[in-house]
């Protein structure tokens, strides 16, 4: 099994009041410095069988058509590799 | 003849009930329509209901946006048939590409329920009709996720065509760009919006009944179609 990673994340114009909430939360906790946080999410793609430039072409695929809206997000596909068991 | 106007329920579908009432109370037939089916049973017109379809899971709207009944839908509104989508259904035909743009969550991260005046820009629609154009009206907002994103482009483009459909009055209550609460495609059958006239459909429960001339406006059009 292969590991494909799939991290979305909003465009840069548009706005991310969740990550705005979440920076503004970070001096009250004591963390001093970070000027900016957009939150975004990262999806674990377990893939049977080897991950060859097809699958890779799936995976983009899939994810510019489901699991990233191209409106308003960007989209990066990655193989991870996994340690052998 | 009665209008036949389906209703479909996603499941996490919260509204769909008071859209079939609002189709009756305006004189259609309203039908029920399941997600699982691709059949949409003879109808002449839909409406995506609001609520929290899949939970939200993912984005609004965009599980749903793949379902079976979907699939008619989509190709049924590219070939005319009015489909007004409200709330999570709005979300749903911005999922679907049926309108531009996206919903986003709130600028304020708060989920917002309140009575909202709404001025309506274009009369031309499927879903308008029977409104004058500038006209206000008053129906219920509520939602978490209700802010109308799109790149300058295309917000100049629907504006230039006269696509917005209505506009927030008093507060913006989410963030949506130029005020936007909904619009419409270029042929004007697919209009969306985040607030809910099937709410304001009779004296008992909503603010006022402002939101019966959306169902009023489609049945009078397929009468006379």
């Amino acid at each position: 099994m292969a590991r494909v990673v799939v991290d979305v994340m909003l465009k840069p114009e548009i706005l991310d009041p969740q990550g705005q909430a979440v920076q503004r939360a970070l001096p009250r906790l004591g963390f001093e410095g970070i000027a900016d946080v957009r939150q975004g999410k990262r999806f674990e793609l377990e893939v049977e069988g080897p991950v060859d430039d097809a699958v890779l072409a799936r995976v983009n695929e899939l994810a510019e058509t489901f699991l990233a809206n191209t409106v308003i997000e960007d989209f990066t596909v990655r193989v991870e590799e996994t340690a052998t068991a | 003849m009665t209008t036949r106007i389906g209703v479909v329920t996603f499941p996490g579908s919260l509204d769909d009930q008071d859209a079939l009432r609002a189709v009756k109370l305006a004189g259609g037939e309203p039908v029920s329509l399941w997600h699982r089916d691709k059949d949409l049973h003879q109808v002449d017109a839909v409406v995506l209901p609001g609520g929290f379809s899949y939970g939200d899971y993912l984005r609004c709207g965009a599980i749903a946006r793949f379902s079976p009944v979907m699939s008619t839908i989509i190709e049924q509104a590219k070939a005319g048939m009015p489909v007004l989508g409200i709330c999570n259904g709005f979300q749903v035909l911005c999922e679907s590409h049926l309108l531009p743009g996206a919903l986003t969550r709130n600028d304020h991260l708060h989920f917002i329920c309140r009575d909202q005046r709404l001025r309506v820009e274009n009369n031309n629609t499927a879903w308008t009709t029977d409104y004058a154009a500038g006209q206000e009206i008053t129906v219920p907002l509520k939602n978490g996720e209700g802010g109308y994103v799109a790149d300058e482009r295309t917000l100049d483009e629907l504006e230039a065509e006269g696509r917005v459909v209505f506009r927030y009055l008093d507060v913006n209550p989410n963030g949506s760009r130029r005020d936007i609460a909904g619009i419409t495609n270029a042929a004007g059958n697919v209009v969306g919006l985040m607030p809910h006239p099937e709410h304001a459909v009779e004296a008992l429960t909503g603010p006022t009944t402002d939101g019966l001339g959306f169902f009023t406006s489609a049945i009078k059009k397929l009468v006379n179609a």
